[in-house]
Parts: C-alpha cells; sequence; structure tokens
C-alpha cells in the first residue's frame, strides 16, 4: 500500500513553559497497519524529540498509553491510525486528569482511588497464612468476578466518565469494578467494609449509568456492569433481601472437595 | 454503613410510586379531551369545578398528599446529587443539604395543609 | 527550580454534556437531568399555585395568569420532559438495580457490553414516551375536543 501522509494534532504542554496546553500539528507517514503509539514515535524520531508520551508493552498489556484519540480515551498502543482516518486525528492525554506533560496524565489520584476500596481478599488473617489447604472455588463462581480482573488499570473509562468530569470525590468506574471484583469474590469476607467505602459521596451512587465506561473500556471489562451490580448488592443487603452465602470452605487436603469432570479446553477465539 | 445507600434505595422507591401516581396525575389533567377521567364537570379537566369535585373526594387529597412528599424528596434529593457532584466546600455541602431539606418540609407543609383545606372547602367530609 | 505547575484537565459542567463522539446512553443521561430539574421546577411553583385554591385564587383557569399561551406552552413542555423522564426513569430502575445488565461475561473481542444488553429497553421505552408524547399533544392542539 502506498504510504500516507496523516496529519496528527497532538496536545503539548510544558509546565515549565506553557501557561496552558495547545495543539501542535504534524504530518506522519503512514503505513498500513501502524498504530497512534507507532505514529507518536514516528514524530520523535523524525520530527520533533520533546514529544511526551508513556507507555511501555506496546500491546495492551501494561495500560500505560490511554490516551484521548479522535475524542475518545483508548489506548494509542491498540488503536490503528488508518482505521480512524485517512487524513486527520488528534490526540490528547486522558481527561478527567492532571497533565503532568505533553500526553502524559497524573494517574496517582486512580491509583489513591483504587486502594481505598480494599483491593484484596478479605479474610480473617489465621486462613489466609495457613498454607495447609486451598478454598474452593466452582466454575460458576468465578465466573462471578473473572470478568472484572481483566482491568488493565489504564484509566480510560476514567477519562471518559460524566461525573469524573466535575466530582473530584468520585471514585470512579475503575476503582469501583475492583470493588465488585473483591465483593463478588466467593473467597471474600469483605462486603461490609466496602459497603463503607460504596455508600458514601464519593461512591457507586455518582454513577448514573451514562454506559461511556462501559463503551470505552479497551479490555471488555464493562465497569458499568460491574457498579449496577455492586449498587444492586448494597440495596438489597440494605433491604435484608441478600442472600448471605459463607465465603467458600477452605479444603482440608487432597480429595476434600468437588473434583471437576473431565474439563476441555475452551474453543479456539481465533482462526488456526 | 453510611446513608448513602439508605437516601440511594428511598430515591428509587420514590421514582417508582411517581411513575403511578404522576402518570395517573398526568392523563388526568392533559389528556381529559380524550379519555374524560375524574372530570364529571365537563371536558377541561382543570376547569374550577372540576378541581373541587376531585378535591372532595378523600382518596384525591390523600394521594395528592402522598405525591407531593414522594415528588419533593426525589427531585431535592436528585438535585443535591447534581449539585454534590461539582465538587464544593463541605460547608457548602452541608447548607446545600440544609436548604434543600427546609425547602422540602416548607412545600410539604404548605401543599398538605392547603389540599386539606381545600378538601374541606370543597365540601367533603374530614 | 521553578514550582513545577499541573494543569487540571478535568473537563468541568461541559464534560456532561460529552462531544458528539459518544453514545446515546449519555445523551439520555445528560436529558434525565435536563428534564427532572425541569419537573422539579415546576413542582415547586405548582404547589405553591395550587395552594392559592383555597383562597379560591385559580390562576390556571380562563382570565387567569397562567392560562395565557406562554405558561400553556410551558406546561406542555413539563409534559414532555415528564414523558422522556418518567419513561427513561423505568429503564434506570432496572439498569441500575443490576435487572437489566446481563450477568459477568468472558471478554472476547469484540467486546459485548451492558450496553447493548440495555439497548433494546431503551429504545422501548423511547417509544413509549414518544407515543405518551403524541396523545398529549394531540389533547394539547384541542385536537380532543
Ligand atoms: C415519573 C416517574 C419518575 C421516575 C420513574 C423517575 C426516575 C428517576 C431515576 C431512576 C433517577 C435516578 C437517575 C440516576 O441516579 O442516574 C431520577 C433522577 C432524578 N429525578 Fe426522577 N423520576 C420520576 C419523576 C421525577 C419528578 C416528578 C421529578 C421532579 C420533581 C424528578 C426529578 C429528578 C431529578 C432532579 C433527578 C436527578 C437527576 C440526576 O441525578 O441526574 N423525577 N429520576
Ligand atoms: S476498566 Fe477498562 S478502561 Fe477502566 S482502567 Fe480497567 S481496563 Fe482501563
Ligand atoms: S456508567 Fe457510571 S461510572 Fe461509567 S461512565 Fe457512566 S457514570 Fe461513569
Ligand atoms: S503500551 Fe501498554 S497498553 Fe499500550
Amino acid at each position: 500500500m502506498a504510504e500516507l501522509k496523516v496529519n496528527f494534532h497532538v496536545t503539548r504542554y510544558n509546565p515549565e513553559k506553557d501557561p496552558k496546553p495547545y495543539i501542535q500539528t504534524y504530518s506522519v507517514a503512514v503505513n498500513d497497519g501502524m498504530t497512534v503509539l507507532d505514529g507518536l514515535h514516528w514524530i520523535k524520531e523524525n520530527l520533533d524529540p520533546t514529544l511526551v508520551w508513556r507507555y511501555s508493552c506496546r500491546m495492551g498489556i501494561c495500560g500505560s498509553c490511554g490516551m484521548l484519540i479522535n475524542g475518545t480515551p483508548t489506548l494509542a498502543c491498540n488503536t490503528q491510525i488508518l482505521h480512524l482516518s485517512q487524513t486527520d486525528i488528534t490526540v490528547g492525554p486522558l481527561p478527567n486528569f492532571e497533565i503532568i506533560r505533553d500526553l502524559v496524565p497524573d494517574l496517582l489520584s486512580m491509583f489513591e482511588k483504587h486502594a481505598a476500596v480494599h483491593p484484596n481478599i478479605i479474610r480473617p488473617e489465621a486462613e489466609l497464612t495457613d498454607r495447609t489447604g486451598e478454598f474452593y472455588q466452582s466454575p460458576e463462581e468465578l465466573e462471578a468476578y473473572l470478568q472484572f480482573t481483566y482491568c488493565i488499570k489504564c484509566g480510560c473509562c476514567m477519562g471518559a466518565c460524566p461525573t469524573l468530569a466535575t466530582d473530584v470525590r468520585y471514585l470512579g468506574p475503575m476503582p469501583l469494578t475492583a470493588l465488585q471484583r473483591y465483593n463478588a469474590d466467593s473467597r471474600d469476607e469483605g462486603f461490609k467494609v466496602r459497603a463503607q467505602v460504596a455508600s458514601a459521596d464519593g461512591g457507586a451512587f455518582r454513577c448514573h449509568y451514562a454506559g461511556e465506561c462501559s463503551r470505552v473500556c479497551p479490555k471488555g471489562v464493562d465497569p458499568g456492569k460491574a457498579i449496577q451490580l455492586l449498587k444492586r448488592k448494597l440495596v438489597l443487603d440494605y433491604l435484608h433481601l441478600a442472600n448471605r452465602k459463607k465465603p467458600c470452605p477452605k479444603l482440608e487436603g487432597p480429595g476434600h472437595g468437588k473434583l471437576l469432570p473431565n474439563m476441555t479446553a475452551p474453543p479456539r477465539t481465533i482462526p488456526e | 454503613m453510611s446513608n448513602g445507600t439508605k437516601y440511594w434505595t428511598w430515591h428509587m422507591a420514590a421514582g417508582v410510586v411517581l411513575l403511578i401516581l404522576l402518570g395517573l396525575h398526568m392523563i388526568i389533567m392533559h389528556m381529559g379531551g380524550t379519555l374524560h377521567l375524574f372530570s364529571p364537570t365537563g371536558p377541561d379537566a382543570v376547569s374550577i369545578a372540576n378541581s373541587q369535585w376531585r378535591d372532595s373526594k378523600i382518596c384525591f387529597t390523600i394521594t395528592y398528599i402522598l405525591l407531593l412528599g414522594v415528588g419533593l424528596y426525589h427531585g431535592l434529593y436528585g438535585l443535591r446529587t447534581i449539585l454534590l457532584e461539582l465538587t464544593l466546600k463541605p460547608a457548602v455541602e452541608k447548607a446545600v443539604t440544609l436548604l434543600l431539606t427546609l425547602t422540602g418540609l416548607a412545600l410539604f407543609v404548605l401543599g398538605s395543609w392547603a389540599a386539606w383545606a381545600a378538601h374541606t372547602i370543597a365540601g367533603g367530609r374530614a | 527550580m521553578a514550582a513545577i505547575t499541573r494543569h487540571n484537565n478535568r473537563l468541568g459542567v461541559w464534560g456532561w454534556l460529552g462531544g458528539g463522539r459518544w453514545g446515546i446512553e449519555r445523551y439520555a443521561y445528560i436529558l434525565h437531568r435536563l428534564t427532572g430539574l425541569g419537573i422539579l421546577l415546576y413542582l415547586l411553583m405548582h404547589t405553591v399555585v395550587t395552594s392559592l385554591r383555597v383562597r379560591n385564587i385559580y390562576l390556571w383557569t380562563e382570565g387567569g395568569f397562567f392560562h395565557q399561551p406562554i405558561f400553556r406552552l410551558g406546561e406542555f413542555c413539563v409534559v414532555a420532559a415528564f414523558a422522556f423522564h418518567a419513561f427513561n426513569g423505568i429503564r434506570l430502575v432496572l439498569v441500575e438495580l443490576g435487572f437489566a445488565v446481563g450477568k459477568p461475561i468472558e471478554p472476547i473481542y469484540p467486546y459485548k457490553t451492558s450496553v447493548g444488553v440495555q439497548r433494546p429497553l431503551l429504545i422501548a421505552v423511547m417509544v413509549l414516551a414518544l407515543l405518551f408524547l403524541l396523545v398529549g399533544a394531540y389533547n394539547f392542539l384541542g385536537l380532543a375536543r
């Protein structure tokens, strides 16, 4: 395929010089298959070594390269330029965070909120440290939270959420999804502790299901779903209608608990 | 548990109650021409005669008071939600909550009193 | 070294509206807000105005202050706002209580999300709201008389 020139309209901001961000346009030589991340590299190598962004894995795993691309928060490494446009694309830092420089948002506020939701299994210390047995969890129990574990903490959902556009306290889709991930885990006993966080002013009820987080999430985590399931649990618990299942037991040793029938691998999702 | 879940649960419940009561209210008041519900004295649903006929019925008086209370709670809680999402100072947030609560209570008292008084005037027996 | 400043990139109230690239649930959300506020404003005034009937003041009837066409139109807007808010409210109650978002699934590309699960519901309630509005308009325009 012939090489194309695509204009990258990139947000620039140097806190030591610039009073506020501005847009700089670069003409990028684009080949088929090039991602927006590749385009940024091309700019840095060929046009402007001062351009700054954050990335690491360049394969949609590390969650570093979340940006506002053509008005949608998404991963630069997971977005092909020619899938968006043959002529012009805009690249900006994720909204709803402070900008450190150019395309680099300060994600610390998100990570602090993440830490605040108790994103870990809560069980009596003795049970967690005693190494003689495993927790028994059925495949169905695993499915109740598995989807929410795929989150890579990229913050795209945080950049898309309308509530976070004004509300500094709102925990936001990523931390609330992490909260629901542990609430839904059959090994966990921490519902009461997390309910405190989730029903407080910055909690789950600041979500109005605008659905943006689910739409933009590059990993199919569906934070909107997690948050609504969380609200459901909170309300049912308040009305004393929640079924209070005991957390799953610890197996005493080999042979204790249910053994799985012959297992087969799931069907392939890509052609051989 | 913090009270957030409690208030929000009742906000949702109020929405469902409003759906039924306010739905009826809207149909009676604005679709009189088509449906002629509870307006025995003529097609204009909001004529004085029709208003007074409804005021004389105790079930209307009671639903008016219920509708008012539920509507005020639902609406003012919703307004509070919106205002609190603006990242206000804690003192301002307290003031907002207080102001909205007082507004709600004042209007509830006024409206309930009026509904009751109208019922008595329209000839309904207490 | 100069103190490093940062640029606050929160979108502010305009961020509620979103840009042209957001989905229809975003617009439903913002309309739900606006109509909710509109109906609330009306309710506050309505309570005072109707309470005056105790003093035998009927401002909304023939010759009354609120019988002017502009207020009649305003009232119809309230009916319209109600139609949207109420029917969309049904969807929100179902969605936000976790009835219409589906169960957690394995995320396999192309991803299916809860947004798609509740979309038919959104379309259904909007059709109902429109029907309600049409009947309201039929009455408003006096066609029923
Ligand atoms: C007719 C039945 C109604 C239903 C089913 C309904 C339903 C709802 C629901 C489910 C919400 C929550 C939205 C969220 O948290 O995302 C809401 C919010 C709201 N409602 Fe209603 N509502 C109704 C009537 C009313 C009335 C009569 C008023 C005004 C007095 C009103 C004012 C509001 C306001 C101001 C909000 C806040 C909007 C926001 O947070 O974005 N609603 N309504
Ligand atoms: S939920 Fe999705 S969009 Fe949000 S941080 Fe996790 S991976 Fe990123
Ligand atoms: S669904 Fe909730 S958390 Fe997700 S973007 Fe919308 S308001 Fe934010
Ligand atoms: S560089 Fe790791 S997710 Fe894009």
